[in-house]
């Protein structure tokens, strides 16, 4: 259990270094410090905040502190979120490394890779995306087509991923390549390296929102140094899953929304049966938190079902949704504006559009159904 | 922290335990039922609970109790719902122990109860439908004491009880929290009438006629005027423990048609291959799976006086009840034809869903409840 002088020391701690600006809440992705070689911090508290907490290991503060983190128990960790959620705190780093690829080094890196990785991860120093999707491999990941040959002293990879998330602005990938045909599962590797290596190109998909946060990422004869195969050749499925769960828990936290009652942001609702549909749905999301709160707890203390983040994924994906078809309903024609200044260069409806992803991103709901019903109810055939 | 503590996994097991051999279908609501008993539980069961502790669990150690909270009475109630055990423990164990804690007639009550001995029943509703705050019965002052008149429904066990505890307005209008009181009054009190109804799930629930009962000034629970408080309490603990005995039905239901998919073959194959109902139960399992954590933490936010806790009581209990529902429509569906037969316990499990629904107020009633809370 994390003491009381734990929380005291923390909450001075965070007074001192969190600057005010930190404490606003962020409007979107767009305000996340995302780190990396070319990130331009957008003001000066931006980079203090980072570079306090780095300092402390608390960009990752339940890793350990050899691989840049704050070595803190899942107990203290947990303080620690709730300390910084009662100033609002911004999170000091949103990456993809921290989130997807650190916990997996952490459980199959060998030691010179958690060690090179996992720092510059923590600091923010190297940006990370992920190429496991393919034009043929979507839903039915594992028949990816990107190839790794062996050449001696390097891998020699070609091949198309897509839905890249910021692959244009990233500085690293962990890629999914197939590196033998005698098995679907058992013929994929699990590959690190650099975006700017010779044959890499991307180029953003223009999606319905009217962004481009996904990319399509080419690989034409890229040279990847043998030591950058994360675990056993041929078995980059088993990270793979794993890294997967991990980004389905990340994804859930989308439920969560701003974390309270839908209805209190919008206030009074005069139609009543549309205040009808936003109390159901606040229901829904506060039995939800509740839900996310019992789930992380569960997943620190190793209690959690190895397939319950597909569980919370579908259900925190479908909730989010949910969430923005009531935004835009309590909006009315205000919410339709698409480059008005007054709505923010249609915010709302592009917020709205950018929901419809999330469950298909991380495999789709029918996906995660599978799951739930293969591993966790023990049905046959899934 | 949203874990159970070694303590509380040790409860909640011997609770499973009991639950799964002595308040078994076959044992008790089937038998009760198929037997007629009047009192719609078995007094064997509840003088049991009374020898374990498990009925005086949420009354303070001070006065003879376990002391436990809303949490702990939350892991019981899973078990009673799982097992569809006709008890008083809600009703008496949980919510009238917490409207009684501190008043003088807790004195007179709790030995009994704690014993497993005493049953008591909570008098409130006046109409079809959970309006706590729409109390028109009146209790008006006669010497030192009271005299009351009016009409009550929905009181469960009612028939059976040692003691009711009556929600009548002694001041203000309907609509008004201030003006309730709440009275004890003894079973057999003169000019009290008492239909005993049997219920869709075979539990009993009195409908309760008051002319002109004389009470002491001695039978008010709290305060007079102020027993929108113990009346409060009282609803809080019964809606949060209506939630989690709601998740322990959703549970049952699930788990007793995964069974089904499992063993039925149709075009030569377990059913439960079949997509169409796979992804419908792995939904249901994600429902259930909320709806305890939200029964959990209202139970945890209760037992921590948190501000927030009435409006996570009433998400709680809007949650059970839509898992609730889900699980039983799904479960005499899967089952077929054989769900639809009394023979089959899945349709048992539906019956208790609606009578718990509707307990200390439906689904609508908690999102209503919670939304103005959120302040809309």
């Amino acid at each position: 259990m994390a003491d009381d002088s734990f929380r005291s020391e923390t909450r001075v701690w965070l007074e001192a270094h969190c600057p005010a600006e930190m404490r606003v809440p962020m409007r979107s992705e767009k305000d996340a410090c995302w780190g990396g070689r070319n990130w331009t911090f957008q003001s000066d508290a931006q980079r203090q905040w980072l570079e306090a907490m780095a300092t402390r290991g608390w960009t990752v503060p339940d890793w350990p502190t050899d691989y840049g983190g704050g070595g803190l128990s899942p107990a203290e960790s947990k303080v620690l979120k709730q300390e910084m959620a009662a100033i609002g705190a911004r999170p000091p780093l949103t990456s993809f490394g921290i989130s997807m690829l650190g916990p997996a080094l952490l459980k199959f890196g060998s030691e010179a890779q958690k060690k090179t990785y996992l720092p510059q991860i923590a600091r923010g120093e190297i940006r990370w995306c992920q190429g496991y999707s393919e034009p043929g491999a979507g839903s039915d990941l594992a028949g990816l087509q990107t190839k790794a040959e062996d050449r001696t002293d390097h891998f020699l990879v070609n091949g198309q991923k897509v839905w890249t998330s910021y692959a244009d602005e990233a500085d690293w990938i962990f890629s999914l390549v197939r590196t033998s045909t005698e098995s679907k599962h058992k013929g994929i590797s699990f590959l690190l390296f650099d975006m700017a290596s010779p044959g890499v190109s991307t180029r953003p998909i223009l999606l319905i929102s009217g962004n481009s946060p996904f990319c399509e990422t080419f690989f034409d004869d890229v040279k990847v140094p043998k030591d950058q195969l994360v675990g056993e050749l041929n078995r980059g499925w088993d990270v793979a899953k794993y890294l997967l769960g991990h980004e389905r828990e990340m994804i859930s936290g989308m439920g969560l929304g701003g974390g309270g009652s839908l209805g209190s942001t919008i206030g009074p609702i005069d139609d009543p049966l549309l205040r009808a549909e936003i109390a159901a749905f606040d229901v829904d999301s506060l039995a939800f938190s509740a839900m996310s709160e019992r789930f992380l707890d569960q997943l620190k203390a190793g209690e959690a079902h190895p397939a319950m983040p597909s569980m919370m994924k579908y259900a925190g994906t479908e909730l989010n949704k949910r969430r923005h078809e009531l935004v835009m309903a309590a909006g009315g024609s205000d919410a339709l504006e698409w480059d008005s200044e007054r709505s923010r260069e249609g915010k709302t409806a592009r917020d709205w559009l950018r929901t419809k992803a999330n469950s298909i991103e991380g495999g789709t709901s029918e996906i995660q159904l599978n799951i739930v019903a293969k591993h966790i109810l023990g049905l046959p055939g899934a | 922290m949203s874990l159970l503590t070694d303590d509380q996994k040790m409860l909640q097991d011997t609770a499973a335990q009991l639950l799964a051999k002595e308040g078994s279908i076959a044992k008790q609501l089937r038998h009760l039922r198929d037997t007629g008993c009047s009192d719609g539980f078995g007094t064997g069961l509840w003088k049991q609970f009374g020898e374990l502790g498990l009925a005086g669990m949420c009354i303070p150690e001070a006065q003879g109790g376990m002391g436990l909270g809303a949490t702990e009475a939350a892991l019981v109630l899973e078990e009673i719902g799982r097992n569809l055990t006709p008890s008083p423990f809600l009703t008496t164990a949980v919510a009238a122990a917490r409207a009684l804690a501190g008043s003088a007639q807790a004195e007179r009550w709790f030995p009994g109860m704690i014993a497993g001995e005493t049953v008591a029943a909570l008098a409130i509703d006046e109409g079809p439908r959970h309006a706590p705050e729409l109390i028109a019965m009146r209790a008006e002052r006669q010497g030192n004491g009271f005299v009351l008149n009016g009409a009550k429904q929905f009181v469960l066990h009612g028939a059976s009880a040692d003691v009711i505890l009556v929600a009548a307005r002694t001041a203000g209008s309907p609509s008004e929290t201030d003006g309730l009181t709440l009275f004890a009054v003894p079973r057999g009190a003169a000019g009290l009438a008492v239909e005993n109804v049997t219920l869709a799930d075979a539990s009993k629930a009195a409908r309760l006629t008051f002319d002109k009962v004389a009470l002491d000034g001695d039978a008010v629970v709290g305060e007079v005027d102020g027993g929108w408080a113990p009346l409060s309490r009282a609803l809080d603990a019964g809606r949060a423990g209506a939630a989690a005995e709601l998740v322990g039905v959703a549970a049952g239901a699930a788990t007793m048609t995964l069974d089904y998919l499992k063993q039925r073959k149709q075009f030569g194959k377990m059913i439960g291959e079949f997509q169409a109902l796979q992804h419908r139960a792995a939904h249901l399992f994600g429902e259930i799976e909320i709806a305890r954590a939200a029964a959990l933490k209202a139970a945890e936010l209760l037992d921590a006086g948190d501000a927030n806790a009435e409006r996570m009581v009433s998400v709680a209990k809007a949650k059970a009840v839509a898992a609730a529902a889900l699980a039983v429509q799904e479960g005499v569906q899967m089952h077929g034809g054989i769900g639809m037969t009394d023979e089959h316990d899945i349709g048992l499990y539906m019956k208790r869903e609606a009578v718990l629904a509707e307990l200390f107020g439906d689904a609508r009633f908690h999102r209503a409840r919670a939304a103005q809370l959120s302040g809309y």
